[in-house]
């Protein structure tokens, strides 16, 4: 074995899985994940736990796997992180714990995403479940929203004896991971759905279908339900658009309205109700991770798929592992190009998209070199599918009915970063409702600061 | 589960039920919706809240079989629950916010049709119950189409009822009664709030504009999440997009970009657009024309 390099992870066949949504990678077996441990060199000052949101004990748990003690390895995890499977797969291990492996300097760094995977998947099919707490201490602690977020608060709180209930705006509990993440990057009913199993398993109730601002309030929970603290994890809000003309066409959807119908409803399935259009000759509009899901997602469902982004591959605001398997599969990136209109026939249904070629001028403030528009580059593309996939901004809903919860000037809610601390006494918040759409080890990360906020306020009255 | 404790069919493909849901029930207000989903594998259904109680803790719901989501729901019975029950969503009407002395001073006008009447009757009722009586015009297809009647009669100012056929009551046009009213009667009214088919809203606007009446109306897009997060909702008022599900549903009629929203509900809720859309999707239709397996 090359030391130097990753034990390679086995993947599904690029034009296969281009069909099907079974997951892309495979994971480590046990011999494999021993031989990338061995590669790990124990640093005692270790570099790659500073880099993780969350502070797992990396070279304690590499070792155990080394050694083969994959149950000791997952309980050094558990100290960590509620949801390990999860972060195995979606964490962007490349710019946070593996960057800074001493490894990396000369050759490549350890696999850490991937020792993490394999550790949570053994764990799992083993049967190890995470220990309860041994008393509970009577306190009741509300979690707004079951995503990264609120699952880690709740995960952390639970574990220190709090009695938590999460509510959940819709019908399953996960958040992003169930709406957002597709199938073939973080499976639902094999991954997702047991850890969340795994957060109840400590104690923790969660209440689906309860929109809080609507079906109650911050303050309700407060003063009527007997809720003594509150973490609001609820997540990015509204999808943006563009405002280019046509955009209210037939055909042209949100990527979270895609992602959520494909996920969520479980469209991609003929045995859900719920439909998706997805065209012959689709284009997804931004370079982000969830514009790569998306068009994985349309690719699957049949259709010919193109990435459209104003600037270079350079600034693909995508993972590089998840634009190399886009790639992989065939979608096709049509970059330094932005979209001026949509199209559409006499219906009111897309018919293409006008688009402009750009190219890159001077540094703008986000230090990416500002694409600036061709001259007389302007021509169209033949579409009947548009997903803009732009970002979003903050829902309102909380906020707005949330009296002395102060909100800044993107309407994003204002905490501190070490406690969750927000304006209100006894209110802490994390994870995109605070920081605007983020991933979801930072939002994790956010919700192990508001427990630690939360618990610190609690045991202090 | 949402245990429903009482189903009924009051006209041809209309169904009603009273559904426990405690949490809806305890803050819903006129205006709102609900949106349910009847199992596992079902639709995101957005449904008009037609009648509350806040003592027992449930919900009545209205709704018209459209297709195959509705029809499924459509064979639940009493006993029978439902999986998931969301809400209330949605803004409540304007004037549930208006202080009581300024509203009193108000002629109030409700147009309502067919299944749109069942948004409209939590409407008068809570007027009535707050000391004010509208006059509220009810449109059916046929007098078999009514529904709501006798509970509307009670809670109204002035009932006028009319039938396209005129099998029962006037003959005609809702729009048609508004002119009689206004033009012939002498009836003025400050505000006009208008529920129904959008056609229907659509043309009640424009003639309200020409009478100068300001009307609301109440949109019903296509919706997935009915929480902000999805944008399918998205209509133009006023040049501006608007999100239905946390913006609306109710706006004002005269601002609302009918054209756009009708062509946009064609894409899932019509059976043109279901057609078109099986023969725009060619090899990769994926649901939604309601006459595949994708849909059933």
């Amino acid at each position: 074995m090359d030391v130097l390099k990753k034990v390679p992870v086995r993947e599904q066949n690029a034009k296969i899985r281009a069909t099907n949504f079974e997951e892309v990678c495979y994971g480590y077996n046990e011999e494999e994940a021993r031989e990338e441990a061995s590669r790990c060199i124990n640093c005692k000052n270790a570099k790659c736990m500073e880099g993780c949101p969350v502070s797992i004990n990396i070279p304690a748990f590499i070792h155990e796997v080394k050694e083969g003690n994959f149950e000791e390895a997952s309980r050094i995890i558990g100290e960590s992180s509620a949801l390990p499977a999860v972060c195995g797969r979606v964490c962007p291990q490349e710019s946070q714990c593996e960057q800074r492996c001493i490894r990396g300097i000369k050759g490549e760094p350890v696999s850490i995403g991937k020792l993490e995977r394999f550790v949570a998947d053994w764990a799992r099919e083993n049967g190890i479940k995470p220990e309860p707490p041994k008393q509970k201490n009577g306190k009741k602690v509300a979690v707004i929203g079951s995503g990264p977020a609120g699952l880690t608060c709740a995960g952390d709180l639970a574990k220190l004896g709090y009695d938590v209930t999460i509510f959940e705006a819709l019908h399953e509990a996960g958040g992003v991971l169930v709406y957002g993440i597709p199938e073939f990057r973080l499976p639902k009913s094999k991954v997702v759905q047991k850890e969340i199993e795994n957060v109840k398993h400590l104690g923790v109730k969660i209440e689906t279908n309860v929109v809080i601002g609507k079906s109650t309030t911050i303050d309700e929970l407060l003063n009527e339900e007997g809720f003594e603290a509150i973490f609001i994890g609820s997540g990015a809000g509204l999808p943006k658009f563009m405002g280019i003309p046509g955009e209210n066409a037939n055909g042209v959807f949100s990527a979270n309205e895609y992602l959520t119908r494909s996920n969520l409803m479980k469209a991609f399935d003929d045995n859900y109700d719920t439909p998706i259009m997805i065209g012959k000759k689709v284009a997804v509009v931004g370079g982000g991770n969830v514009a790569m899901d998306a068009a994985r997602t349309a690719l699957r469902l049949g259709a010919e798929v193109h990435i459209v982004y104003r600037r270079s591959e350079e600034e693909l605001p995508a993972r590089v592992e998840e634009v190399h398997h886009a790639k992989e599969e065939g979608i096709i990136f049509n970059l330094l190009t932005n979209p001026t209109e949509i199209l559409t026939d006499d219906n009111g249904w897309v018919r293409g998209m006008k688009c402009v070629e750009m190219e890159l001028g001077e540094p703008d403030e986000s230090g990416r070199r500002r694409p600036v528009v061709k001259e007389g580059s302007e021509y169209e593309m033949e579409l009947d599918t548009v997903i803009m996939s732009l970002g979003t901004s903050p829902n309102p809903l909380i906020a707005s009915t949330t009296e002395g919860l102060e909100v800044n000037k993107w309407k994003c809610i204002v905490a501190d970063e070490e406690h969750g601390q927000t304006s209100k006494e006894g209110v802490y918040a994390g994870g995109d409702a605070v920081t605007g759409a983020a991933t979801v080890i930072l939002a994790m990360g956010a919700g192990k600061a508001g427990a630690k906020g939360i618990d610190e306020y609690l045991s202090n009255q | 589960m949402y245990k429903i404790l009482k189903a009924e069919s009051p006209a041809e493909n209309i169904f009603m039920m009273d559904v426990e849901a405690p949490r809806v029930a305890k803050t819903c207000l006129p205006g709102q919706f609900v949106i349910v989903k009847m199992d596992e594998k079902g639709e995101r259904v957005p449904l008009t809240i037609c009648d509350y109680s806040r003592e027992k803790g449930t919900v009545t719901i209205v709704f018209q079989v459209v297709g195959a989501s509705t029809d499924k729901m459509s064979h639940l019975k009493a006993g029978d629950a439902f999986r998931d029950f969301t809400g209330p969503l949605g803004q409540p009407s304007e004037f549930v916010h208006e202080p009581a002395e300024e509203l009193k001073k108000k002629k109030i006008l409700f147009v309502a049709g067919g299944v749109g009447t069942a948004p409209v009757y939590p409407q008068v009722k809570w007027l009535h119950e707050n000391g004010i009586d509208a006059d509220v015009i009810v449109g059916a297809k046929n007098h078999e189409l009514l529904i709501l009647e006798k509970e509307m009669e009670a809670v109204a100012g002035n009932l006028y009822i009319t039938t396209d056929d005129g099998s029962y009551k006037r003959k005609g046009m809702v729009t048609e009664v508004i002119k009689d009213l206004v033009q012939n009667e002498g009836k003025k009214y400050d505000v006009c709030v208008a529920i129904g088919p959008m056609i229907m809203m659509k043309f009640v606007c424009l003639l309200t504009k020409e009478l100068g009446i300001p009307t609301i109306v109440s949109m019903n897009p296509v919706m997935v999440d009915g929480t902000g997060m999805c944008g399918a909702c998205r209509l133009t008022v006023d040049g501006k997009v608007k999100f239905a599900c946390v913006d609306g549903p109710e706006f004002d009629g005269h601002a609302v970009n009918f054209d756009e929203a009708m062509k946009r509900q064609q894409l899932y809720k019509t059976q043109e657009g279901r057609a078109m859309l099986k023969l725009k999707e060619g090899d990769t239709h994926h649901g939604g024309c309601g006459n595949c397996g994708g849909d059933q």
